[in-house]
């Protein structure tokens, strides 16, 4: 009879297509070069944090593939009409891994710590007050409505820290907990080695019966893509989130036992570009940024530099995005318009066929997306007469001091739109976040008070389609005066065995959502 | 009572060299653009200036920078390396939890030189311009020409993806949760590629070394001695010519104990070896200022000790050095 039964299973399982036996337990080794400074991210944002972070701390919401919130440690959630209040409504009997039990006290507690140690500061900025009316009902209370609120409740930002653990008036930012964590979510931490693994084991007491699938999940910290990729390739490890390379990716595509995938990476939203200091004596000039523009041909890029792995990026928000407005300005290779647009800004070519000179910034780590990209601009641009000079930067602080002090001309730069554009985005656009000294602020100066005013409408605009329409004349208006020269999408991957992993994740946030539907054979 | 004063000696030098080492790294270091604060913020993906100010005056990076070498110095000298910028974690504690990696894969290449390097150089000598001599020859100057990063790649292909036999990366698996016995099998098998592609470079030195010094001591007249007095062949090989002819060995490995340790950064990046080397590099890139100084302080130290373990050695081969003092 059991046998029957079993033979009965199989043949379910193999007409609705599983290849992997959704069997409970095992080991996933996840692979990356993302070293994390601590886990906790309440207070420290970024991949390398957000990877075992999401697995040791539930948020109220998460996102499936499609941008819909999904309930997750909340069991529903409500705006008020006017949009001035969100109720969450938590799911009861969740404890957190020590057992105390999950309150509204600690949602409250979470957030306002978030508030005022996260880098990302428009997440719950409007967020006035957080009233708890009983242990399991949460009401935030806004200073505008504010439309990216559950995007910011959802994996990798809004993490529920324990306010037993966390609240004892400890400088959250460096906390001797953020190492050695108390969670909330599907996987608590065994063992943290800095810079070389994360052990995570399963929660036994998970509030969502029968997960995680899991029983453990080793996160190994690389030091050497290329070493990563081999022991992917020769099966050492299940996973490699955040691939990058498209000769890593074109190897391990190679691989009969290889799934790659560029699934999962909508929210993280990474864009290569080229940026202006707008306040520069040359780039100043709108006509001179256009005619930049109009010299680089993205097709090379995208197909020739970056094996057709990437897509070229058109604007200020990622293409996987629901703000995305496609058919802008999108600047297609045209040597004699950029010509054109020279001469009229007053930058005649010299006997030598050289208008003028500029320096680029780069940093040459990065070989495919700035390294190539820089020496490949550096003869394009020539084509139009700008001779550019390229100036490598040896790490990633020298180059950050450099920017983040508005001492360049032009620079190569990627930039994470983190989901809501009012997180991402805003931040490169909007003439009161010109600062010096902060990184992936508007180091360009760039300051229009029209794209402010809309980018300011659009981030309290409830209405979908509304939010939409004035991000799309925004993006409009930012494209055409060109602050930056969208150059091109990263290449992220998930490379997986896909012989022995399933449900991999591929929802907006990728791996750095809960890994508890997960399985392995 | 000259080995107490030699000891002694070299712990005064150890003082003023470590104190050395650390007020000109500190300078370097803070020469460097970029601090600490921009790497969080870098890591973070973004931050405001009020967050970068306050991380900065968490870490006193805010005060003026003798003030900072001044309070680092008097830290050290009690014994507090202080904590990582960049972990939040007391600096002794990373290092401990890599300086074992470290010194088991440098020791093993270390003996895996000097021996392997000896006998083959020994080898070699006995027959110039033999068949093995010219194998020896060619073999050394292959291994000596190498780069680090590019021989450990390239075994990696070999050994671990075309004919997987060895293991890749990291000191021992850490999915297999192995304990005991196994466990160390398992790390004995990940330390075959590493230490064999740091060794291999000093292999090729040493055996050329050994090679041109016996040639040489062959030449002798206490080996013809040796020879005319009956001696086996054997003993006049290893007994009279091998132990004077090691000399030149033993110097060099002490010498190159410190370019032992930094080609050990190459080969920890490369094999995913959890060691000091690569932690050093890291901490540079993060501008981790007390991690970095913390495992020059170990480095320069173990060098130290190598240099006076060299000596010592010396002193039990050649008896006229003992005899001089």
């Amino acid at each position: 009879m059991k046998r029957i039964m079993l033979a009965a299973v199989a043949a379910t399982m193999m007409l609705s297509g599983i290849a992997v036996s959704s069997a409970d337990g095992g080991t996933l080794v996840l692979a990356t070069t993302q070293k994390p400074r601590h886990l906790n991210p309440a207070v420290q944002s970024g991949i390398a944090t957000a990877v075992p972070g999401t697995q040791i701390f539930a948020t109220p919401v998460r996102f499936d593939e499609n941008w819909n919130p999904q309930p997750y440690l909340a069991e529903s959630w409500a705006f008020s009409d006017d949009g001035m209040a969100l109720t969450l409504n938590l799911r009861k009997g969740a404890t957190f891994h020590d057992g105390h039990p999950i309150t509204s006290k600690d949602v409250a507690f979470s957030i306002e710590t978030i508030k005022a140690n996260h880098p990302f500061k428009t997440m719950f900025g409007p967020v006035e007050a957080i009233d708890t009316p009983d242990d399991h009902t949460a009401v935030l209370r806004l200073s505008a409505p504010h439309p990216a609120l559950l995007l910011a409740l959802s994996s990798a930002l809004g993490v529920i820290i324990p306010e037993h653990i966390y609240g004892d008036g400890q400088d959250p930012k460096a906390h001797p907990r953020n190492s050695d964590t108390v969670g909330s979510g599907p996987f608590k931490l065994a063992e943290f080695k800095p810079g070389e693994h994360i052990i995570l084991e399963k929660n036994e007491n998970f509030f969502l019966e029968g997960y995680p699938k899991l029983d453990r999940i080793i996160i190994k910290n690389y030091k050497d893509v290329t070493s990563m990729v081999l022991a992917m390739d020769s099966g050492e490890v299940d996973m490699l989130p955040f691939l990058a390379g498209t000769r890593d990716i074109a190897r391990l595509r190679k691989n009969a036992s290889i799934e790659v995938t560029d699934q999962g990476y909508a929210a993280v939203g990474p864009i290569n570009w080229l940026a202006f200091n707008t306040k520069h004596e040359i780039f100043k000039d709108v006509r001179v940024r256009q005619a930049v523009a109009y010299a680089i041909d993205r097709d090379f890029i995208v197909n020739a530099l970056h094996s057709g792995f990437s897509t070229a990026a058109t604007g200020p928000i990622h293409p996987g995005s629901p703000f995305f407005a496609p058919g802008v300005e999108s600047y297609a290779l045209d040597l004699d318009k950029a010509a054109a647009l020279l001469d009229e800004a007053g930058y005649p070519a010299g006997s030598d066929g050289v208008r003028f000179s500029v320096e680029l910034d780069y940093i040459p780590a990065f070989a495919e997306q700035q390294k190539s990209v820089a020496e490949y601009l550096r003869p394009q641009l020539k084509k139009v007469g700008i001779a550019v000079e390229l100036r490598a930067s040896p790490d990633f602080p020298s180059w950050a001091k450099r920017v983040s002090s508005h001492e360049f001309e032009l620079t190569m730069d990627i930039v994470f739109n983190w989901g809501d554009p009012v997180i991402g985005v805003h931040r490169t656009y909007v003439c009161s976040n010109i600062r010096q000294g902060v990184i992936w602020s508007n180091t360009q100066s760039y300051c229009n008070e029209e794209v402010d005013a809309l980018l300011d409408a659009a981030g309290k605009e409830i209405d979908q389609a509304k939010r939409q329409a004035l991000y799309r004349q925004a993006q409009q208006i930012i494209v055409d005066e060109v602050p930056l020269a969208f150059l091109n999408t990263l290449p992220y991957h998930t490379a997986y065995n896909k012989n022995k992993v399933g449900n991999p994740p591929l929802s907006i946030w990728g791996a750095m959502a809960p890994l508890d539907k997960v399985t392995v054979q | 009572m000259s080995l107490i004063w030699l000891i002694g000696k070299r712990l005064l030098y150890a003082v003023a060299l470590i104190t050395a080492v650390l007020v000109l790294n500190f300078s370097l270091l803070h020469l460097a653009p970029g601090d600490p604060a921009d790497v969080i913020a870098g890591e973070m993906g973004g931050a405001t200036a009020e967050l970068l100010a306050e991380i900065r005056a968490l870490y006193g990076l805010d005060k003026p920078f003798l003030v900072q070498l001044g309070m680092y110095l008097q830290r050290a000298y009690q014994g507090d390396l202080g904590m990582s910028f960049y972990y939040n974690l007391p600096v002794v504690d990373l290092i401990l939890q890599r300086l074992p990696a470290t010194i088991l894969l440098v020791f093993t290449a270390l003996i895996f030189a000097t021996v392997g390097g000896t006998v083959l150089g020994v080898l070699a000598a006995r027959k110039p311009g033999g068949f093995t001599s010219s194998m020896v020859t060619l073999l050394s100057l292959v291994g000596y020409a190498a780069p680090i990063f590019w021989t450990g790649l390239m075994l990696i292909i070999l050994f671990g993806v075309v004919i997987p036999f060895f293991p890749i990366s990291g000191l021992y698996n850490v999915a297999k949760m192995a304990t005991g016995l196994s466990w160390v099998v398992d790390i004995a098998h990940h330390l075959v590629l590493p230490s064999f592609t740091l060794g291999v470079v000093y292999l090729a030195l040493y055996s050329r070394l050994t090679r041109a010094s016996m040639l040489e001591v062959m030449q002798t007249d206490y080996v013809r001695t040796a020879r005319a007095k009956g001696a086996h062949e054997r003993t006049v090989y290893l007994r009279h010519a091998l132990r004077n002819a090691i000399l030149p060995v033993v110097t060099m490995a002490g010498l190159q104990f410190g370019s032992l340790i930094s080609g050990a950064v190459l080969v920890e990046t490369v094999f995913n070896w959890p060691g000091l080397g690569t932690l050093v590099f890291e901490s540079v890139i993060a501008r981790d200022y007390p991690t970095v100084l913390g495992v020059l302080f170990f480095s320069a130290t173990l060098v130290i000790a190598a240099n006076l373990v060299t000596d010592l050695v010396y002193r039990m081969i050649d008896p006229r050095i003992r005899l001089r003092d």
